[in-house]
């Protein structure tokens, strides 16, 4: 029983990990149709800026909860302005021109912090649970994982900026004709994605640590679980959490991490053969 | 130690776009005047990229060794030149960098490779092209080639003595974690063979790749397993988050830990004290051997690379003294030829270097050495025990360099 009660958490923390890694993305390519090759990088940057400033003697649950996805808002911002603004529609070009700004970013982080692993320790110590030991951190990003899709749906559901931004999205000429402002929205709309993949390097950080090549590991996966989970950004991005994070997790307990992923990546390729619009482009097409 | 790289189109472009940022090559311009007035050595090294943290501390070891032996007045009246290659954590680089050391820097000797993969690319490169090659990493033993000497500590030295000693300490039911690839799966193999011998039982064992970061339902399932202790041979920056899940699971004051990778990058430094206290550790070197000799080699360290160096590691250590091997064997033979250095240095020489005792074994071209037991403890290490010149006997049980001389083989020993 008590196992079962662990290795519910366990899971329920797969899930919220890859919901987390995964939002920002969804946010850059689902709203704004940017194939965004360095979402890694930007959380590699976010667990860069949460372990320095821990490090620096700041409070860890500032650092890595606002520091984090407040420094990597700014640099999304910056980089919109800079590279992004200029290939909107032009998705092959985005991708060449992310993937330069993903070798730059691990580049340059290498010239700064060296290559070898930074990081941090959990904090809030550990549970015990019948005859097992579990990391309170684990309970912690499940309630992280909860809090960020809540407000990211307050947000774009019941605030101005959220229905200007779905409209802009929708249709730039008209919402201009109405008196918005298209590349402020976008600017916005790309530094809210990059910020929340700021605060989930953050987030990771005390659980993996950080390299500057870290993002590799997290790319993939997050795009697989934004592709998986279709054109609806909340709710796709949920279900496939969901699902590929459940695959994962008892798969690898059964057998080992290296069979997890693969079991994920089959159940992807699985989902991608019969529903291509992915998850929620077959089932809730009215879900936003 | 080996890696298998794995390499992806998107992984190595970026090793390749982070070296260009980075440091590159190091020294690489061979000089063209002809080197009468020095001798020439190579160290070929990781410098950057995956394998740094290994690396760097294993040149400024070569570096300092060159600098003691030059400011001792050289060797046979010359200077030693040391020629410097980065080889970037990749392994396309290290065969060419390896000829272009002998062809165009015509070295005397090459040091370097860190990972057994590594080491088995250079091999053959050294032994076409006659030049003498020095391996200094702790291995899965079985290199027996004439061309090579291996310093570094392998299976029947280590995990004959840290397993047992551990076993007497803890209890006989042992986990395994360790790298998935053969260094990691052969030395889990050596653990089982030890614990066996010893009347123990393997309850779990789990072999990781080296990108995995998340060791969330092992730590379940060693718990459901109930060991007395775990044994790992984790490697590389991302295992380490599996000694920070540990003790963030509270694990770490529950079921102790001995580890055969744990310090050789300096891990110790940088992790936190609740994170590696209580870890059993075996090497040849520790930074706090109370010998003299060791105490006078890291005054003379220290003053030359500063007091705050973070740990002269086992790699390292081995590393500075298979410099001062073979700078002895150039002076018994007096030239610096790689077939009279080769049988001055059979010849049995033996040396007494800040790790203790270093003897060559002519049989195997690998080292007879002390090994110490120690534990962590506040970022320190607390020496436990210490076994006295112990040989590389997994090694000799299969390679026999006098019998046969011409022997060119990397032996995978079936335990």
């Amino acid at each position: 029983m008590d196992l079962l009660v662990v290795l519910s958490i366990e899971a329920l923390r797969a899930v919220a990990s890859l919901a987390l890694i995964s939002v920002g993305l969804a946010i850059i390519f689902g709203m704004m149709r940017v194939i965004n090759l360095a979402h890694g990088e930007f959380l590699m940057l976010g667990g860069y800026a949460a372990i320095v400033a821990t490090k620096a003697g700041i409070n860890i649950w500032v650092s890595t909860l606002i520091l984090a996805p407040l420094v990597v808002a700014i640099i999304g911002i910056i980089i919109e302005r800079t590279v992004i603004r200029f290939l909107y529609g032009r998705p092959r070009d985005t991708m060449l021109a992310t993937w330069g700004l993903s070798l730059f970013l691990v580049g340059i982080t290498t010239t700064i912090f060296g290559n070898t692993t930074e990081g941090i320790s959990a904090p809030a110590g550990s549970l015990q649970v019948g005859n097992y030991y579990i990391a309170a951190y684990s309970l912690i990003i499940v309630l992280i994982a909860i809090a960020v899709f809540a407000a990211i749906w307050a947000v774009f559901r019941f605030t101005r900026y959220g229905l200007i931004a779905r409209s802009t999205m929708q249709n730039p000429e008209m919402a201009a004709a109405l008196g918005v402002n298209p590349p402020a929205v976008y600017a916005a709309t790309f530094g809210i994605g990059a910020g929340l993949a700021g605060l989930a390097g953050g987030v990771m950080a005390p659980i993996t640590g950080i390299v500057p090549t870290i993002g590799a590991a997290y790319v993939a996966k997050a795009f697989i679980t934004v592709i998986g989970g279709g054109p609806a950004v909340l709710a796709g991005t949920v279900s496939a959490s969901v699902l590929f994070g459940a695959i994962d997790q008892i798969i690898t307990y059964l057998s080992t991490p290296v069979i997890g992923e693969v079991a994920l990546l089959a159940a992807a390729v699985i989902l991608l053969r019969f529903m291509p619009q992915g998850v929620t482009g077959s089932f809730f097409r009215r879900a936003s | 130690m080996t890696i298998m790289t794995n390499i992806n189109r998107r992984s190595f472009l970026k090793s390749s776009a982070g070296a260009a940022t980075s440091l590159g090559l190091i020294g690489a311009g061979g000089k063209a005047f002809a080197s009468d007035e020095t001798i020439r050595i190579a160290s070929l090294l990781d410098l950057s990229g995956g394998l740094d943290a290994l690396g760097k501390p294993m040149q400024d070891a070569i570096t300092f060794a060159v600098e003691e032996i030059n400011a001792a007045g050289g060797l046979l009246g010359k200077q030693i030149e040391l020629v410097t290659y980065d080889t970037q954590s990749d392994m396309r680089l290290y065969p060419q960098y390896a000829q272009q050391a002998v062809m165009k820097d015509k070295v005397a000797a090459a040091f370097g490779g860190i990972t057994s993969a590594s080491r088995e690319v250079m091999r053959p490169v050294f032994r076409r092209l006659n030049t003498l090659y020095f391996y200094n990493t702790q291995y899965e033993g079985g290199v027996c080639d004439r061309n090579i000497f291996c310093t570094g500590i392998t299976p029947a030295q280590k995990q004959s003595k840290h397993v047992p000693y551990a076993m007497n300490k803890w209890g006989k039911k042992i986990y395994t974690l360790a790298a998935d690839y053969n260094y990691g799966q052969i030395t889990a193999d050596w653990t089982r063979k030890y614990c066996m011998d010893n009347g123990g039982q393997i309850v779990g064992q789990d072999f990781f790749p080296l990108d995995v970061t998340n060791f969330g339902s092992t730590i379940q399932k060693i718990q459901e397993a109930k060991p007395d202790f775990i044994y790992t041979v984790l490697v590389g920056g991302a295992h380490q988050s599996f000694y920070r899940q540990w003790a963030a699971a509270g694990m770490n004051t529950r079921i102790p830990l001995a580890s055969t990778t744990m310090t050789i990058g300096g891990e110790q430094k940088f992790l936190a004290p609740e994170e590696t206290n209580g870890i059993l550790l075996c090497f040849n070197y520790f930074e706090e051997l109370d010998t003299p000799a060791n105490k006078a080699f890291l005054e003379r360290f220290h003053k030359r690379f500063g007091a705050d160096y973070p740990y002269v590691t086992e790699l390292a250590m081995a590393t500075y003294q298979s410099v001062y091997l073979w700078a002895e064997g150039v002076k018994k033979a007096g030239t610096a030829e790689r077939m009279p250095v080769i049988e001055a240095l059979e010849s049995g020489i033996s040396l007494d270097l800040p790790s203790g005792k270093f003897s060559i074994d002519p049989q195997t071209h690998h080292v007879i050495m002390d090994i110490n037991i120690g534990q962590i403890q506040d970022r320190k290490i607390n020496i436990l025990e210490s076994y006295p010149q112990q040989h590389s006997l997994d090694t000799s049980a299969v390679c026999d360099l006098k019998k046969n001389p011409d022997d060119n083989t990397m032996y995978v020993i079936k335990v």
